[in-house]
Parts: C-alpha cells; sequence; structure tokens
C-alpha cells in the first residue's frame, strides 16, 4: 500500500448564499490515479481550484505530503509539485509548442538578468537543457512534427496532449487533469488512456482527474470519488462505484 | 433606388443643418452687441454644392463602388513580400541598416536636422522602453511620461545640488525611475486592462504635479536650468572651459565649432538607443522575456505552471521605467533645462502611439514610428493649424489599413532541431 500523498478533509468553499463545495474529504495515494466523477455543476471543478489555489477555500484542511496547503496563492502549490489543466485549454496560443514548454520550466532555468545579457556558458546550458528536456517529451506525447507551430494552430486533441506536456515540465508531484477526454475523439481518449497510465507508471506521477467519460474514467483509475450538489457521495474502486445505488440515482435519476 | 434617394435626401440636409449654422452664419461685434450676419455668398454655394454632392454621392454609391471595383488597380502587395517585411531577420537587417545610416548622417545633415534626429532618438528610446510594458507584457500603461520625469529631474537635480556629472548620473536616474516603476507595481499588481491604465495616469499626474508644487526643491512651474551637458571624457564642448578643465576644441588643437556639441550629443543619444536596442533584443530570447509573453497571453495558465504573475509585471514595470529614467536624464542634459510643463500627458499620449503605430513588441517598428510621428509635425509646420489635423488624420488612417501597426512583430520563435 502506497502512502498518501494528498489528503482533504472538510473542504468547504461558499460563494456568498451558495454552498458550492460542502464538507469534501478526500485522500490520494502516490501513484495513483485518482477520479473526481459528478453530474455537471456538482462542484469538481470549484474543488479543483481550491486544491491549486485558485480559490481560498471556506474551510477545510488540505495536506500535502505532510505540509498544509491551504490558502497558498496559486503559483505557491504550484512549485510544491500541484499542477493542472484547465477544462477550456489555456495554452499560450501565440507562442509555439517548444516555447510553451520552455515557459513552464521557467522556474528551473537560470533567469539572471546579466547571465542571459551576456550569453554566459551558464546560461547557455541551462538553455539548451531546457530544449533537451521539452524535445523528450514532445517526443513523448507524439508532437515533434508541430513542435514550431504556433500553439492556437494545433489540431484540438494535439493542444489538448501539448497541455498535458507543458505540465510535466514543472517536475509535478500531482498533475491535475480537468476534463482531459472532452472533445477527443475515440481513438484519442485511447491515446489519453495509455498517456496517463505511462504518466503514472514511468514517471511517477499521481493523477487527479475529472472526467465525464464513464468508460475512461472506469478503465483507469484506481480509486473514484463522486461528488453531488457539493456533497460527498461515494468513495471507492471502480467497481464499489458501478454496483453503489446512490450514484446510480444521482446520474440517472429515480427509476 | 428609392431606398438611396430617402438616405441621400437625409443625408444633404443634414449637411445643411449642421455647416449652415457653423459656416454661413456669422457672429459680429457691434459696440458692446452681438450681431448675426449672413456669410459670403461664396461659403453659401460651397454650402449649397457641398450638399448636393452628399446628395448624389449617397444616390449612386453603390454604383461609384462598383465602378471603382472594376477599375484597375495597381498591383496589391503579395503576400510574401508582406510577410517577408515582418520577418524576424529582415527587421534585423532592416535595423542594422538604419544603425549605419544614422552613423553617417551627423557627418552630412544640417545642424537642425542632426538635433531634430536627437529628438527623435530620444523618443525611440521610450518606444522602446514603452513598448516591454505595453507591447510584450501586455500592461496598458498611460503615465509612462512620469519616469522619464524621474530620470530627467533626477540628473537635473544631482547636477544643480551636487554638480554631478552626466555619465555619473545616467545609471542613477535609470535606478531611480526603476525604483518608482517598482514602487508604482505594487499597487496595479491587481488591476488589469482599462483599470491599470487609469491609476498609471494618475501616476503620471501625481508626479508632474508633485515637481511642480515642490518649489523649494525642484524650483517649481520654472523647473530647473543651467544643467551640464556630457562631458567626452571629462572635455566639454563649451567655448571656454571652467578653471581646471579643458574643453574639446582645446584639446584637440580645432577651431571652436557649436556644431560639435550638436554631433556629440546626437552620437551619445545613439549609443543609448544601441545599448537599449542590444539589451531588449537579449530580454526577448531569455526566460523573462518568454514569461511575459506568456502573461500577456494567458495570466491563470502562468500561475498554475507556478510563474508569478507579480514578480513578472514588476519586473516588466521596472525595466521599462529604467528605460525612461535612461531618456529622461539624457533629455534633461541636451535642453538643459527641465521643467514639469515637459512631462504632460500628451507626451505619455505619444509614446503610447509610437509603440501602437509601430506595431507592437515590434522593434523597427517603433524606431519607424518614432520617426514618422516626430518628423511628420516637424515637416509640416508650414501649414501651421492643419498640422495636429493631418497628424490625427493619419493616425485614424493607419488604424484603418494596417491595424497591427507598420511593421508588426513575428516573434523571434525558437526552432526545435529535429
Amino acid at each position: 500500500m502506497s502512502r498518501p500523498i494528498l489528503e482533504v478533509s472538510g473542504l468547504t468553499m461558499r460563494f456568498g448564499g451558495l454552498l458550492a463545495v460542502n464538507n469534501v474529504g478526500l485522500t490520494v495515494n502516490e501513484k495513483q490515479v485518482v477520479s473526481m466523477i459528478g453530474p455537471n455543476g456538482a462542484g469538481k471543478t470549484t474543488v479543483f481550484n481550491c486544491l491549486t489555489g485558485f480559490y481560498q477555500p471556506t474551510a477545510g484542511r488540505i495536506v500535502l505530503d505532510g505540509e498544509e496547503i491551504q490558502g497558498l496563492p496559486g503559483h505557491k502549490i504550484a512549485h510544491k509539485g500541484v499542477v493542472r489543466t484547465f477544462q477550456n485549454v489555456r495554452l499560450f496560443k501565440e507562442m509555439t509548442a517548444v516555447e510553451n514548454l520552455l515557459v513552464a520550466q521557467h522556474r528551473h532555468l537560470n533567469t539572471n538578468f546579466f547571465a542571459g545579457l551576456l550569453k554566459t556558458p551558464g546560461f547557455r546550458r541551462s538553455e539548451r537543457e531546457a530544449m533537451e528536456f521539452a524535445h523528450h517529451w514532445l517526443e513523448r506525447v507524439n508532437l515533434m512534427e508541430c513542435a514550431n507551430r504556433p500553439a492556437g494552430t494545433l489540431a484540438y486533441g494535439q493542444q489538448r496532449r501539448l497541455e498535458i506536456a507543458r505540465c510535466m515540465m514543472t517536475r509535478p508531484r500531482i498533475l491535475m487533469l480537468d476534463e482531459p477526454a472532452a472533445g477527443l475523439n475515440p481513438r484519442e481518449t485511447e491515446d489519453l488512456k495509455a498517456l496517463i497510465a505511462m504518466l503514472r507508471d514511468d514517471h511517477n506521477v499521481t493523477v487527479l482527474l475529472i472526467e465525464h467519460d464513464m468508460k475512461l474514467v472506469m478503465s483507469i483509475s484506481d480509486h473514484i470519488v463522486v461528488i453531488n450538489q457539493g456533497c460527498p457521495l461515494a468513495d471507492g474502486t471502480p467497481d464499489e462505484i458501478r454496483g453503489n445505488p446512490d450514484v446510480i440515482k444521482a446520474y440517472l435519476g429515480e427509476a | 433606388m428609392t431606398r438611396n434617394l430617402k438616405t441621400a435626401f437625409f443625408s444633404a440636409l443634414l449637411v445643411l443643418a449642421v455647416s449652415y449654422p457653423v459656416l454661413g452664419l456669422k457672429l459680429t461685434t457691434v459696440g458692446i452687441g452681438l450681431q448675426v450676419q449672413g456669410a459670403s455668398p461664396a461659403t453659401l454655394w460651397t454650402i449649397a454644392s457641398a450638399a448636393v454632392l452628399m446628395f448624389f454621392w449617397q444616390l449612386f454609391r453603390e454604383r461609384i463602388g462598383a465602378a471603382w471595383a472594376s477599375a484597375p488597380k495597381a498591383p496589391a502587395m503579395p503576400g510574401n513580400v508582406k510577410n517577408f517585411l515582418t520577418l524576424q531577420s529582415t527587421q534585423r537587417w532592416a535595423v542594422l541598416a538604419l544603425v549605419l545610416l544614422a552613423l553617417a548622417w551627423p557627418f552630412f545633415g544640417s545642424r537642425g536636422a542632426v538635433d531634430i534626429a536627437t529628438l527623435i532618438l530620444i523618443y525611440v528610446m521610450l518606444g522602446l522602453g514603452l513598448n516591454i510594458v505595453v507591447g510584450l507584457a501586455g500592461l496598458l500603461d498611460l503615465g509612462y511620461v512620469g519616469f522619464y520625469a524621474v530620470g530627467a529631474y533626477s540628473y537635473a537635480l544631482l547636477s544643480h545640488y551636487y554638480g554631478f556629472g552626466f555619465w555619473t548620473c545616467l545609471p542613477i536616474a535609470g535606478l531611480m525611475a526603476a525604483f518608482f516603476g517598482f514602487i508604482l507595481g505594487f499597487p496595479v499588481l491587481r488591476l488589469r486592462g482599462d483599470y491599470l491604465a487609469i491609476v498609471t495616469l494618475g501616476f503620471g499626474e501625481i508626479i508632474r504635479i508633485l515637481l511642480r508644487n515642490m518649489t523649494e526643491l525642484t524650483g517649481g512651474p520654472n523647473g530647473i536650468s543651467n544643467i551640464d551637458k556630457p562631458t567626452l571624457f571629462g572635455l566639454d564642448f563649451n567655448r571656454r572651459a571652467e578653471e581646471g578643465f579643458q574643453t574639446f576644441h582645446e584639446f584637440f588643437g580645432i577651431a571652436y565649432n557649436s556644431t560639435h556639441k550638436v554631433i556629440f550629443l546626437y552620437l551619445v543619444a545613439l549609443l543609448l538607443v544601441l545599448i537599449t536596442l542590444f539589451v531588449i533584443n537579449r530580454l526577448l530570447r531569455m526566460p523573462i522575456g518568454r514569461a511575459w509573453e506568456a502573461l500577456r497571453e494567458d495570466e491563470i495558465a502562468c500561475r498554475a505552471l507556478g510563474l508569478n504573475p507579480t514578480a513578472i509585471k514588476l519586473s516588466a514595470f521596472t525595466l521599462g521605467a529604467c528605460f525612461a529614467g535612461f531618456a529622461g536624464s539624457f533629455f534633461a542634459a541636451r535642453q538643459g533645462l527641465v521643467t514639469p510643463e515637459s512631462f504632460t500627458f500628451i507626451e505619455s499620449a505619444i509614446i503610447l502611439a509610437i509603440v501602437v503605430l509601430g506595431g507592437m513588441g515590434s522593434q523597427l517598428g517603433v524606431i519607424l514610428a518614432a520617426i514618422v510621428m516626430i518628423l511628420l509635425p516637424e515637416l509640416a509646420r508650414e501649414f501651421n493649424e492643419y498640422r495636429m489635423l493631418m497628424f490625427g488624420a493619419l493616425m485614424v488612417l493607419m488604424m484603418i489599413w494596417r491595424p497591427q501597426g507598420l511593421l508588426p512583430m513575428q516573434r523571434p520563435h525558437l526552432e526545435l532541431r529535429q
């Protein structure tokens, strides 16, 4: 049994009178794929936004590897190794695919002003390594032929893959994917599944997933959390969730 | 046709309704009272013919448009030529050619021409600096002239009170302006777009009004005069040197010529512009330059990737302001006089216009736009009161024909070698 890397308890998010997330708890073990499912408007993305520091949760504790991170600003949480993608792809559209990957490595680069001005050997090396790392991941997600094209001109499925590669540039511990299969065709979804499995198995990344494609969720998840109207509804392995009467009711309505 | 007739009729009526009261009636003072008089028959005839012309134009507009479209046209600029002009490598050669021309300029141009060229160079420097903030980082700054003022007054005050020379004060002025940029950065970090523009506008005005009202220190509206000119390794360009100093013409044993000073100032400005160009060119290829552009594209994605938007915005503001500081201290040295009136909002607007006209983010564009913006009012002096009208018309036409600016930038894309 691997140890828990992310523990969330009592997470609550209130927007004025609206209780968007109510007392959600969640435990994510290392090197697992954990999915969060629920009907539209259940508050899944709000949970993501709380976890990644885009919202300040009203209450609750978020513990990453023994360290409380609730209330930290988004970029600090990203520094700690929690990065995310977005429901609607957010690439830097005017920049090329490879530049998108370089920007994401910003924190690992030589950002000394004078080193860059004088092109010191250290600066050149750091840039070259960044380029090689980007190259490596472009190959991994099969985007080598579009490396020098502006990201906005890529096909939708390619943009999705590029966004995941861009997250990997930050050397994350937890990767949070918000509906990565939305808008993909069945073949691309298969590729995505293989990619997620590879991230978990070869790169030791823990993946937290929001997804509506049940086939994908059921086949790849180690653990599933169901949220309905902001409240936790069920929690368990894919098989347990599949047979859970509450979940079926929430999704399909009363029989 | 009937629909056109109606439009045409009302258009003509509108011409009459607007132009008759404005142009056709004249107020003249008779004793202490005012009297309304009709204008000369010529004016009335002009108004009438304008109305008739408008009537027919509206009536046959579609046909005229069709005829115009079918008329043979001048060959349009082919797409690949356009593309070629905005390419990074082409622009680099063009910049090089411009620099060579600029180096040769003072030895051929007249004294006045060199003086105007110096002024253009100051605006090139300002445009390049603002380009970092507006063009690259995408933060609309309407108070850029404030940093220019800080730079100018830094040198003026240090020179006036402590007798520091230009070359000592140049870096200090840059640092002071950068410091003010940093200070301004803090309150505006949370703001975007229009709100940011308003706050920076206010900041620019605050600096100007402060300079105007701190009379004991800055001399108030009179400003500070008799600021020293730059020297060449301690040699100054006056006719007679102060006690214990030597002048340029004495040192080289040539006759005194006042043009030497003008040419020297021009070359100093050119040097500063070249340094600015070099630094910005490097910045574009550095991680921070990429981060500025990423921030302009999508701030939320930046945050999600662990880039600190605050730090990135601050660095853009600070560096942009720093270049304004350099330009400011040079301006003070060239004029020999600084007053708050040199740093009004219109200056900010002109610098911003240079950046926008030139094409956001494009260095060659900024240079060309600075030349156009400063040279045009000078050349158009003989049209005196119509000068600003022409200026405005040019900007409107530019925005219609080339909304991306004279020479929009194609970014220096990093190529991945396969």
